[in-house]
């Protein structure tokens, strides 16, 4: 039988290879976004949960929300990225060093 | 719902009207004509003033089914918020005049900003509160990003935009946590149901609780999640820093109330020494790596990071003097914010950004009105009497030594400001007994010096007679 923690551990598991993509990709700034969609939808898998299990439509409300607004986070994290590039010819992270100190 | 849900959000929804009416009347103006686009936007925000004035309410209205709420508590930070977007606005107007930069967009976008600080203000449910959090972020990284041409913004807006978003990430993972625990998103419901049933109280809860600590301290960037706020004051363009400093940390200051206390207010037992890590190395950490500063910009970052430790500390004690005095600390720090980068932007020029420490070099000699006003902001931020800088710190630190092991925190607050008036007292030793080596005349239109000249006397006034804002910001709390 497949319970609430099954979910939430497939959540957890989602969020914690995002952060762990995050940290260790060094190459590819596009990689790095959809890390980021990777973190928000682990967020909704849990909310989802939380809402059968608890019987509020509440959470998936909130989902929608979520999905919403990631929509709009990665128009403008694309543009930010397009600008970047235009810029320096390249996406690559560790070359976003000139800012230190 | 009926009437009465409509007049508490009137103030957001008269702004959002007037964001859209500016927004199309900037696409008929001429690039030449620009500032139209200004006055619209001012005139914008002295009508939302004027609505919020109209419709303060005398208590705590909750509207729209539980997801709004006005209060005293919204309403003073709003107005507070309205005014420091209006002063970054007119700071701003000439040096993106010379610059090339003079676009709709730094205002409509600030203006987006503002209705999402407003948003927060008011938010009585976590749903609320993360959708202002979103329009106010959403609205700052492309405000970041606002000179395309320049190489330093668009890498500090990429980082801002990665780390904010990973900080939304948790924020609402931790919102998730919550809302499976409690089944409820209001923050009164939340405070109601943990009440209710202190058996609720245990892991899966904390777990949520941690997530959220993260999310709030990397909006307001406290250490150890700090590593976005030195360069992104840094790399964005001076107008865009002074927006960045001012305003949004009201918006954070009301994110903390609103979640640590409206909602989890019964749990501060838990979260009170996980804010109280992230305040104490904020302020360590903060005034330390300030030493070893050149720019200016990336110096008040750092010296942000060490207010935001403060404010912290006063809502660590968990006690309506810690609130009232973390409010007061929090405006109060705003004013000198905003002043600071002021006098950095009126030091620039047509294709000259004055953001090293050395600009500062015999501004005395450059402009003795100017360098004595840089002197009053630098004093009260250092926290030197009579100036109020020195009055907030004091209410915090007797505010955290009413609360059990305060003594070593309010020791080490007091070292920590003895050590962060070094770098405060730099810029004046620049100013004052070093010679200039830019001659160039200051430039600035007349209603920028006035309204610099009086950001920069506030500290002292405020210094002076600070008593009716304390009480101010008591009975705002109580």
């Amino acid at each position: 039988m497949i319970g609430l923690q099954h979910y939430l551990t497939v959540a957890a598991m989602l969020f914690v290879l995002s952060i762990v993509g995050i940290i260790i990709n060094r190459k590819n700034l596009i990689l790095l976004l959809m890390c980021i969609e990777l973190m928000l939808l682990a967020v909704n898998t849990n909310f989802i949960a939380f809402s059968r299990f608890l019987g509020d439509e509440t959470g998936q409300v909130f989902v929608f929300f979520i999905l919403t607004v990631a929509a709009a986070e990665a128009a403008i994290g694309l543009a930010i990225l397009v600008v970047l590039f235009r810029n320096r010819r390249s996406i690559a992270v560790q070359e976003l060093n000139t800012l230190k100190g | 719902m009926n009437w009465m849900d409509y007049i508490a959000a009137a103030p957001e929804m008269t702004l959002l009207g007037l964001i859209c009416v500016v927004m199309i009347a900037d696409l008929f103006i001429e690039n030449e004509n620009r500032i139209v686009t200004f006055w619209l936007s001012m005139l914008s925000l002295v009508v939302t003033a004027a609505v919020l004035w109209a419709t303060a309410p005398d208590a705590r209205t909750v509207v729209f089914y539980g997801a709004y709420v006005s209060d005293p508590l919204s309403q003073i930070l709003k107005l507070g918020a309205v005014l420091f977007v209006g002063v970054s606005f007119l700071y701003a107007r000439d040096y993106l005049r010379v610059n090339d930069l003079h676009k709709g967009e730094y205002y409509l976008l600030g203006l987006f900003g503002l209705l999402g600080m407003m948003i927060m203000m008011s938010a009585n449910s976590l749903l609320t509160m993360y959708l202002g959090l979103e329009v106010l972020a959403l609205s700052m990284y492309a405000l970041v990003a606002i000179d395309r041409h320049n190489v330093t913004s668009a890498e500090s807006a990429m980082k801002y935009f990665v780390l904010g978003a990973i900080a939304s990430g948790a924020l609402l993972y931790g919102i998730s946590w919550v809302y499976g625990v409690t089944g409820t998103l209001q923050f009164h419901e939340i405070a109601a149901v943990l009440s209710a049933d202190p058996g609720l109280n245990n892991l899966p809860l904390w777990f949520g609780l941690a997530f959220l600590i993260v999310g709030i301290a990397f909006k307001f960037g406290a250490v150890p999640f700090h590593m976005w706020l030195p360069d992104v004051y840094q790399g964005a363009r001076t107008p865009v820093t002074v927006y960045l400093a001012s305003a949004p940390k009201l918006a954070a200051l009301a994110l903390v109330f609103r979640i640590l206390v409206d909602g989890l207010g019964g749990l501060h037992e838990t979260w009170s020494t996980m804010i109280m890590f992230v305040a104490v190395l904020s302020i360590l950490a903060g005034n330390f790596i300030a030493i070893a500063q050149t720019n200016i910009k990336r110096m008040l970052g750092y010296s942000t990071i060490s207010h935001v430790g403060f404010i912290l500390l006063a809502v660590y004690t968990g006690t309506e003097e810690g609130y009232a005095s973390a409010l007061f600390y929090t405006l109060t720090y705003v004013v000198a914010a905003a002043g600071a980068f002021g006098i950095v932007i009126l030091l620039s020029r047509r294709g000259y950004e004055a953001e090293l420490l050395s600009d500062f070099k015999g501004l005395n000699a450059r402009s003795p009105w100017f360098a004595l006003m840089m002197l009053f902001l630098m004093f009260s931020m250092a926290g030197v009497p009579p100036f109020v800088g020195f009055l907030s710190k004091l209410y915090v630190i007797s505010a955290v030594l009413e609360t059990a092991g305060g003594t070593w925190l309010a020791i080490l607050m007091v070292l920590a400001s003895v050590i962060g008036a070094y770098y405060y007292l730099r810029v004046i030793w620049y100013m004052y007994f070093e010679k200039a080596e830019d001659q160039a005349v200051l430039q600035a239109a007349t209603d920028t010096r006035l309204v610099l000249t009086l950001n920069s006397l506030a500290v002292l006034a405020l210094g002076i007679v600070p008593g009716w804002l304390l009480t101010l910001c008591i009975q705002v709390i109580g």
